[in-house]
């Protein structure tokens, strides 16, 4: 194809973003824009499958059975989002396996909240309420984004996600309420996730890298900065209402701005733990990587009895 | 690196009788059978389906996107297929 015609191409694939139409799997696309969704869809797909790890670390010590299985349903749904949204990208033309080589080698990166360490059951109040809060502000516009298959792979996760933080916020709520020691249990988990939170939102857009490009192509409708101001507005209510301090001794209501300021965010820290220097990134991939190469047999079995199946049912055919 | 990998299916689902089944996304699965529990699983995790299809991938063709104007636009200039095409007095009601 000559370069006049692939730039004609690129005016008509950009003049029907423009227009909110949806590109499918078959379309022609520019392979900047293959090459982008595939990395943006497959670090969140890798994300999910992370993400369950922090909160598997208490799905046995949940303190009751209401509990218990509010927990095992919600990281059965991280394992859900993972599989729509991997599915979703191998419509790229990617594979699975090609995916999952990039998370093992390290090669793909997850959101860096999940390297932080799940130490007491608040923790799970503290992702719920504000780890899953902070997705699903940056989530519910992926609804509408120029590829078909993120954006309703994306719907079907934001219906499901709001269980996801209400669970966490009652148990925020529940613990904020109970003896001295479990509301100085919530107030420690939130000291811990709030920062971590604010950061997962992505850097400042002064130095985000990415963000001209995807509004135009729909990968991103509000910047990051747009997004954490929304989370912080839409979360410190939330916190004064079961009595909990945000902290953050620069946190003020803006009369003007109608909004809150913020004290400063220790991005060293946030690029820190991207680069792989977190407290948890060594275990969450040793993780990973182990339960992969343990299953390893159970999926070859399984080839080798549905072949033998196959085989079979053939034999009586003839 | 495993022997071989499974293979990818699409997924149908209808969501009550009565409706039709509609693609809702694709997983990897050994055989059809493992395909519908897996299906079971992620699809159907809220009451969103009481029947699931699967079909592995490579059995769907697709038509290409390029032949979009020799496909579908015959169908455009073809007004004399819609109702509206056709003047009737106003006095015919109900037609």
């Amino acid at each position: 194809m000559s370069e006049e015609q692939i730039r004609s191409l690129e005016r008509e694939f950009d003049a029907k973003i423009a227009r909110d139409e949806k590109i499918e799997p078959k379309d022609w696309m520019p392979e900047k824009y293959r090459k982008t969704h595939i990395r943006q869809m497959s670090q969140h797909a890798h994300s999910e499958i992370v993400g369950m790890l922090p909160e598997g670390n208490w799905i046995t010590r949940a303190p009751s059975l209401r509990r218990k299985v509010a927990l095992l349903a919600k990281v059965q749904d991280e394992a859900g989002h993972g599989l729509y949204l991997y599915s979703a990208t191998e419509t790229l033309g990617i594979s699975r396996e090609e995916m999952y080589e990039q998370l093992h080698t390290g090669k793909a990166k997850y959101s860096s909240i999940f390297n932080y360490p799940t130490i007491t059951w608040a923790d799970m109040g503290a992702i719920g309420w504000l780890v899953d809060g902070a997705a699903i502000i940056n989530q519910v516009p992926l609804c509408n984004t120029s590829y078909g298959p993120y954006a309703r792979a994306m719907i079907r996760v934001c219906k499901e996600e709001s269980f996801h933080q209400r669970q966490g916020f009652e148990i925020m709520m529940k613990l904020a309420n109970g003896t001295p020691e479990q509301k100085e249990m919530a107030q420690d988990a939130l000291n811990r996730w709030w920062w971590p939170s604010l950061m997962m939102l992505g850097p400042t857009d002064d130095v985000s890298v990415h963000t001209e490009q995807s509004m135009k192509w729909k990968l991103k409708r509000k910047s990051n900065d747009d997004l954490r101001q929304q989370f912080i507005d839409q979360t410190v209510p939330q916190a004064d209402l079961i009595g909990l301090t945000v902290p953050d001794p620069d946190l003020k209501w803006n009369e003007e701005r109608g909004s809150y300021d913020f004290g400063e965010i220790d991005w060293d820290e946030f690029w820190q733990v991207v680069k792989g220097h977190g407290p948890m990134n060594k275990e969450r991939m040793k993780a990973r990587v182990g339960a992969w190469e343990r299953g390893e047999w159970v999926r070859d079995a399984a080839m080798a009895h549905a072949e033998k199946k196959q085989a079979r049912k053939e034999k009586q055919v003839v | 690196m495993s022997a071989k990998n499974w293979p990818l299916w699409e997924i149908f689902v209808r969501s009550k009788n009565g409706l039709e089944h509609r693609h809702c996304g694709s997983l990897h699965a050994a055989d059809s059978d493992m395909a519908l529990e897996n299906a079971r699983d992620v699809y159907t995790r809220r009451n969103e389906g009481v029947s699931i299809w699967v079909v592995e991938s490579k059995h769907i063709t697709a038509s290409n996107p390029e032949n979009n104007g020799e496909l579908f636009e015959p169908a455009q200039d073809k007004v004399y297929r819609h109702p509206t095409f056709y003047d009737l007095p106003d006095e015919v009601k109900h037609m």
